[in-house]
């Protein structure tokens, strides 16, 4: 927008990138285009491939197919450093540069100014005072660069980046530990940079960034490039279109037994619930036998509303009640003392226990449930593992074998197993359909319904806003880790969805909280 | 594959067998065992009775490398609740003497606990605290001497026998039947084994980790407690410099010869005891042979590496590869 672009030959080419792990395709035949001096958003939702692309890029791992130009010279990094003389820069969210040196150590690590092998520490200072007073920043160079904030550590990083000549820095996810001012300045620096010339691109959550600062954007979706627009000329309610893979024409008649559940009982509910600077406090009623969708972006508050009302966060206002009766939820024993049952999104970190057995998974929740001192028999266990396997049609059949060996959707169905045998009145599930291949896919949803025939309560998150559509009796939208329109009936609709994600925040929340 | 992975316990027998056939060869009297006093005698009773500490420290260390921590303290505890026994042991009953030199244990294990699970300190670091400090501890509550004791009790404790076995090796087997009926006898063993292999979700899954790791600590606590009363009364004194010293390592040492993983999760309280014993028998061994001690620790060194070598799935996997390759060619 506000940057010249020069419209020569591009800066960085990537052409038909492919990458599997394994039998999980995280990038098939991507391409990806950055011209000198522009500010080019790469967007996403989670395990979209956005941070496959730039590793395979930059050479962090070995790609599987594709190639990469930088000023038309082709390119294959084979490590960080090759990485860097290519001309690349990248700069994690997660600053990596040692906070226990100085800042001036740390601009010029691996190429400190010598003299007769020793450090000249006074020129080294003075170098990198000049540097950071290019990037507006006056600060004590000798300080450890742990005693800054994150905004100047990030400043630094990128300092140090541009100045080892970098002409393609990459910043992911660089303003999620910035506070407003902080990304202000940040912005700026980057529409410096970038008038220098250098190509920059910017991986965000953040929408209203994404369209405050980038030129354009470049939208993936399950490892595939969906799709590179013009930002000034992308309209939000298109680009939520594309990360989440809706096109216009398409609406859903795929609800099928919503509304006609008859109108039950209150199973659990939640008043003007929430933890500050976490999600802002909202209203939630769950009735049994209710599905009700969270929907949003990554990011928006749908998980962090998951985890309290499981109790695996405390909330600080509000108040939580379990058929009709105020409860407290500290913790997630709580949480499942009240009948409550979580599968996080995290499979693998928060969910399974990979070196016990797909028994010991299962009946895990149910033990912890019942004490110390009321161990299951083996036999019991044994009982509740094969009626579970069974049931979900967990494979392989095994119960004995380590959970770890087994598929991420039969994990799935291990830690579902889990919960249902706690015969829980709640299910919360977040993401359960995530990295899971389509046969298993739709036998979950399949689940999900069944369970809710029964009179279990279900709060559902999921980014696949068809599979939100086809199982929810209503949906709760979230923007901005607030809820902002809670959807029922008819109008559960993906172009409902979609806009109340992209409205304008300001008016959206007045609808929800008169 | 998996069919040439040794099962369980397996290489930890076979190099008990194959440490006993060397101690029968460079001592030819090894495996006779005499009744005398209503007391059996003999190496291989030698060997028990001299392994009891480091067996009690590894029945309380297994389950807390099993939670993913470390206790470094236990020998320090060892020093404390020797000296409290020693100081004790003239003037009081033998109940008042366990029961002070135990409940030492317990305040030193809560005290571990409380750093690890309520402070959420690493356990290295936490534990080191105590392993540091206790040894003073114990030389205050000694006065810097090495205190003598005769009550005839607690040198029972030490030297007495029971049907033919020494007091010491009764106890820590009576140790071994009741953490292993506590454990595995409730679901203590199953929430451990999921607390060690993924903190976080077994909290998720609403296991009070919290709880189950300060428990961890305090059994550990109590068992290097009970391990240097029984070490004071065996020499009839304390010695608040020498008593448990190192002995925190020959802990960590038969847990993991028992097979336990230092990243927790799965545990065997009976091959962690089987891992005590191979270093005793080990010990008594080098000491049989005749060979100067300075060997001992190299002798150590080696047979550990083969004891983990032999459980290690990498190597097992090499062998595997090689038995198909000698198929193949046959």
């Amino acid at each position: 927008m506000q940057n010249s672009l020069d419209p020569a030959a591009p800066l960085l080419e990537v052409r038909g990138i492919s990458k599997s792990f394994g039998a999980v395709r995280a990038l098939q035949e991507v391409d990806f285009t950055l011209r000198a001096g522009e500010i080019h958003a790469l967007l996403g939702e989670n395990g979209a491939g956005k941070s496959t692309l730039i590793k395979g890029v930059t050479g962090v791992f070995p790609r599987d197919a594709g190639i990469v130009r930088i000023g038309g010279e082709e390119i294959a990094p084979r490590s960080a450093k090759a990485a860097v003389a290519a001309g690349f820069a990248t700069v994690y969210q997660e600053v990596n540069l040692l906070p226990n040196l100085s800042v001036a150590q740390n601009l010029f690590l691996d190429r400190q100014p010598m003299r007769f092998g020793i450090v000249r520490q006074g020129e080294m200072r003075r170098r990198a005072k000049a540097l950071l007073a290019d990037f507006g920043l006056d600060i004590d160079v000798a300080a450890p660069l742990g005693s800054y904030s994150v905004a100047v550590q990030h400043v630094t990083a990128i300092a140090r980046a541009v100045d080892l000549s970098a002409r393609v820095l990459i910043l992911d996810e660089p303003t999620a530990s910035l506070d407003r001012h902080e990304v202000e300045i940040l912005f700026g620096i980057m529409r410096q940079l970038a008038k220098r010339g250098i190509g920059i691109v910017f991986v965000s959550h953040f929408l209203d960034q994404v369209y405050e600062i980038s030129d354009r954007i470049t939208v993936l979706r399950n490892g595939r490039l969906v799709g590179e627009r013009e930002t000034a000329s992308l309209p939000r309610l298109d680009l939520i279109r594309m990360m989440l893979g809706r096109e216009l024409a398409e609406t859903t008649g795929a609800r099928a037994s919503a509304g006609e559940h008859k109108v039950r009982d209150i199973c659990a509910s939640f008043e003007n619930y929430g933890k500050s600077g976490y999600v802002a406090p909202f209203n939630l009623e769950l009735r049994h036998g209710e599905v009700v969708g969270l929907a949003g972006l990554l990011g928006s508050g749908r998980t962090e509303t998951a985890r309290l009302v499981f109790g695996a966060e405390r909330a600080d206002s509000g108040q939580a009640r379990v058929e009709g009766a105020p409860v407290r939820l500290q913790s997630p024993r709580d949480g499942v003392r009240h009948g409550f049952g979580y599968c996080p999104e995290e499979r693998k970190t928060e969910g399974i226990v990979a070196e016990l057995t797909v028994r010991e998974n299962i009946v895990l929740a149910l033990q912890a449930k019942r004490g110390l001192h009321r161990p299951l028999s083996r036999r019991e266990q044994d009982e509740i593992a094969r009626r579970y396997v069974k049931m979900l049609d967990i494979r392989p059949t095994d119960p004995e074998r380590p959970v770890g060996l087994l598929s991420g959707g039969n994990q799935q169905k291990v830690l579902l197993a889990r919960w249902l045998a706690t015969s829980p009145r709640l299910l919360v599930l977040d993401e359960p359909t995530r990295g899971i291949d389509v046969g298993a896919h739709a036998e979950i949803i399949r689940l999900i319904r069944e369970l809710c025939d029964d009179g279990l309560s279900l709060l559902v998150i999921s980014s696949e806003l068809d599979e939100i559509v086809t199982y929810s009796d209503r949906v709760v939208v979230l923007r901005d880790r607030a809820h902002v329109e809670e959807l029922a009936g008819e109008a559960i609709e993906v172009g409902n969805i979609l806009a109340a994600i992209a409205a304008d925040g300001a008016a959206a929340a007045h609808e929800v909280h008169p | 594959m998996t069919a040439l992975l040794p099962r369980r316990g397996l290489a930890q027998l076979l190099a008990l067998i194959v440490i006993l056939a060397v101690d029968r060869v460079v001592s030819p009297q090894f495996f006779d065992l005499r009744l005398q006093d209503g007391r059996l005698f003999g190496s291989l009773i030698d060997v028990l009775n001299r392994g009891t500490p480091v067996a009690l420290l590894s029945l309380g260390m297994v389950l807390v490398i099993a939670t993913r921590g470390i206790d470094l303290s236990v020998g320090a505890i060892m020093a404390i609740s020797g000296a409290i026994a020693a100081s004790l042991a003239d003037s009081h009953g033998l109940p008042v003497v366990l029961a002070a030199a135990l409940g030492a244990g317990l305040v030193c294990g809560l005290w571990n606990g409380f750093l690890v699970a309520v402070l959420g300190m690493q356990p290295i670091v936490a534990t080191l605290i105590l392993m540091v400090a206790g040894r003073g501890i114990a030389q205050l509550i000694t006065e810097g001497r090495i205190v003598t004791f005769s009550s005839p009790d607690l040198v029972w404790l030490g030297n007495g026998a029971v049907l033919g076995l020494p007091v010491p090796v009764a106890i820590a087997l009576g140790m071994l039947i009741l953490t292993a009926a506590v454990v595995r006898g409730s679901a203590l063993g199953l929430l451990i084994e999921a607390t060690g292999g993924n903190a976080r979700a077994s909290e998720l899954a609403g296991i009070g980790t919290r709880a189950m790791i300060l428990s961890v600590y305090v059994w550990c606590g109590v068992c290097a407690a009970l391990a240097g009363v029984i070490a004071a009364a065996d020499i009839m004194g304390a010695d608040a410099n020498n008593a448990g010293l190192w002995l925190e390592l020959d802990a960590i040492l038969a847990v993991v010869i028992g097979g336990t993983s230092l990243f927790g999760g799965r545990f065997s309280l009976v091959l962690a005891v089987l891992g005590a014993l191979i270093i005793q028998t080990m010990n008594t061994g080098i000491l049989l042979s005749g060979y100067p001690p300075e060997f001992n620790l190299l002798v150590k060194a080696v047979v550990v590496l083969a004891v983990l070598l032999l459980q290690s799935p990498k190597l097992t996997g090499f062998a595997g590869i090689a038995a198909r390759l000698r198929r193949t060619k046959a």
